[in-house]
């Protein structure tokens, strides 16, 4: 009795705190254990993330010759041909992300309510594209829809057009090809909130005199909201900065922003003004993120339940 | 809460709202149902009467059935063969939005996107109430769940025993014909579960709607009920008041569900029933002759020592174990022929004094009246 009380006196501080130095330093000792385990990983993302991004937006402050100074940015303001390209590439992305709703909610819709191995087939047929390349996927739309593709041949063999459409080398031929390889990134993240719909909510919803239609719109739409928004989200994205598809199906008269990059560094090797292009659409891309998660955020504080 | 029960219930526009809920229900005329899942036959020919105001309990295990039965009730499983009548109506191939029945889901199937006023609202928007109107009567069902001033919360906000009472608010808001219940307390603690089926059970008073329970829980379907209907094997094996289930089971299945049964075989012949060479003094007219089983049950067994007295059986026997449990005690006893029964009793001390030893020899005593025989399957 009195060796134990001796011996918690030790440990007792002038302010009567037990063990406290002790707990502390045990809780540093934790802490930096953990770190060191995440240090391997947290030294990838700092070389393969940061380090470029910086780099990035450090070799976009300087012009051609050199020089420190914002002229990579000004010229944003001062070339139509930069607003141009901004227009062009948030109209892309518009429309593709809209055609992939267009198309991609009633596919999602039919996978989620079919019979569990009818739904898995189904989608093996969504994900297949998947693992084919997306420059194979273009080459192949490009021989469907040019001037004597294949979509051409056959309507004017069957008469319902004169002359061939101009599917292929323009905004249509790159809405297309585009939508195709963007419709498994809104559909996935669709499916799967989806399915995680109760289906017991549905049933309530016609128990409580809500007719099949009007249980979609007031109860499995709006649960089906935020599965929508991010694969939304992915697919807008995914369009701000995409390359083959626009590059080969848009017969150099649609001009996107990664194209105008390509152009930039590999053309006229102005590094500088690429760089620029980088930083801005980076910035871009992460505002509408933000923007997002403000939406989204602002769900989850019940501001859509009132309506 | 007892006052501001009966506060409530002074309440004239309350007072009006029960009685319109109690002059809408209709009793439910269900018969030969027959459903299949695949090769699987779930219900075979099954016939039903609810009458208009009762608080009805189908009982079962699992796979029974019961749970089915309600889904064809509310239409959202259809049968292959049968008929619902509700007040005389056929429903059988209404869709579910034009049954006009309510239903509280097992684990409450809330909105998640709407606020509990909006949930609530949600039947009476469907039905186009006006605006003004909604709000008295959502209001008047939040009150009348104990809910009152919640109606800004979301649901993800709520404790389950509140989940519960919105779940139960939006089933009767409406003031459907009929309310469905499937396991409505099976996801709340013990000591809720029982305080919602005391609260459950009044408020079906309160409001006399036509209820159909369904539950595997025996305790709270003798707790709640008017009638229950014990289902196995997609049959509907037994249907009376719950006191009645209990001490008179019809089958074998009965007795073993609701409450603890031992089962004794005794045979029937020459105008007696014999157990173990004696004649067993029973009340119940005499069954057909044949093997039957008795039920006994813990709490109708008794010790008697020395001479039998009045219309008792006695059953001589030997103490295996005896077992503590603060309020009761619980004593297996091996019968002559090997068989166990278990006999219940409460700790009094004139019992207590008198609590025999493992292994030593005793005598039963069940009452001719608390004779119970069932088919021997």
């Amino acid at each position: 009795m009195s060796i134990a009380s001796a011996s918690l006196d030790r440990a007792r501080r002038p302010d009567g705190a037990i063990n406290a130095d002790a707990l502390a330093a045990d809780a540093r000792r934790e802490a930096r254990g953990l770190f060191a385990l995440l240090s391997p990983g947290l030294s990838l993302v700092f070389a393969v993330i940061i380090v470029p991004i910086g780099w990035l937006f450090w070799l976009s402050l300087f012009d051609e010759a050199g020089q420190l100074s914002a002229a990579n940015y000004a010229r944003f303001f001062e070339q139509a041909s930069y607003i141009k390209t901004f227009v062009t590439t948030f109209k892309v992305a518009f429309f593709v992300t809209g055609a992939s709703v267009l198309f991609g909610y009633p596919l999602a819709y039919m996978l989620s309510q079919l019979p569990r191995r009818a739904a898995s087939i189904c989608l093996i047929f969504v994900i297949l594209p998947f693992w084919t390349s997306v420059l194979v996927r273009t080459y192949a739309w490009l021989v469907i829809l040019q001037r004597k593709g294949l979509v051409n041949t056959w309507l004017m063999d069957l008469g319902v057009i004169g002359q061939p459409l101009p599917l292929a080398n323009n905004f249509a031929g790159v809405a297309i090809g585009m939508t195709h390889i963007m419709l498994p990134f809104l559909v996935l993240p669709l499916y799967a909130s989806m399915k995680s719909i109760d289906t017991d909510c549905l049933r309530a919803g016609m128990n409580l005199g809500a007719s099949p239609s009007a249980t979609f719109w007031q109860i499995f739409l709006p649960l089906s909201l935020p599965g929508l928004a991010s694969g939304v989200v992915i697919v807008f994205v995914l369009c701000l900065g995409f390359f083959v598809t626009p590059a080969l199906m848009g017969g150099g008269k649609v001009i996107m922003w990664a194209m105008r990059m390509e152009q930039t560094t590999s053309l006229y090797s102005n590094w500088g003004a690429g760089a620029a292009l980088g930083v801005v659409l980076l910035g871009v891309t992460l505002a509408l993120l933000g923007f997002f998660q403000w939406l989204l955020g602002a769900r989850a504080t019940g501001v859509w339940s009132r309506r | 809460m007892r006052r501001s029960a009966s506060f409530r219930e002074n309440d004239p526009e309350l007072k009006e709202m029960l009685l319109s809920l109690a002059q809408s229900a209709l009793p439910i005329g269900i018969s030969g149902i027959e459903k299949r899942f695949g090769g699987l036959s779930v219900l075979h020919d099954l016939g039903l009467d609810v009458a208009a105001g009762e608080f009805l309990t189908l009982l079962g295990p699992s796979g029974s059935g019961k749970t089915t039965l309600l889904m064809i009730l509310a239409g959202f499983v259809r049968a292959n063969a049968g008929s619902i009548k509700v007040g005389g109506e056929e429903i059988i191939t209404m869709p579910p939005h034009k049954r006009n029945i309510g239903m509280v889901f097992q684990n409450y199937a809330l909105f998640p996107h709407m606020n509990v006023f909006h949930n609530i609202a949600f039947p009476l928007k469907q039905r186009r109430v006006s605006a003004a109107e909604t709000a008295e009567r959502v209001e008047r069902a939040l009150d009348l769940v104990q809910l009152k001033g919640l109606g800004e919360r979301r649901v993800d906000q709520l404790s389950g025993g509140q989940r519960q009472r919105v779940a139960l608010a939006r089933a009767i808001v409406f003031e459907p014909r009929i309310v469905l219940m499937d396991e409505p307390l099976s996801a709340l603690d013990k000591s809720l579960r029982e305080h919602m089926q005391i609260e459950l059970r009044n408020l079906h008073r309160r409001l006399g709607m036509t209820t159909v329970y369904v539950t595997h829980d025996q305790r709270e379907a003798i707790t709640m009920s008017d009638r229950i209907a014990v289902m196995n094997a997609g049959r509907i094996e037994q249907i009376d008041q719950p006191e009645v289930l209990y001490a008179r089971p019809q089958t074998k299945f009965v007795a073993g569900f609701i409450g603890e049964s031992s089962f004794i075989p005794v045979e029937c012949r020459n105008g007696g029933v014999w157990l173990e060479g004696g004649k067993l003094r029973m009340k119940d007219p005499m069954p057909s002759p044949g093997r039957h089983l008795m039920v006994v049950r813990p709490e109708k067994l008794r010790l008697i020592n020395g001479e039998q007295t009045g219309d008792v059986n006695a059953l001589p026997a030997t103490v295996g174990d005896v077992i503590y449990q603060g309020d009761s005690f619980v004593c297996y006893a091996t019968l002559k022929d090997g068989r166990q029964v278990t006999l219940r009793d409460y700790c009094r001390s004139d019992v207590l004094a008198k609590l025999p030893a493992p292994g030593e020899p005793i005598t039963l005593g069940i009452d001719a009246q608390d004779v119970v025989l069932v088919a021997d399957q």
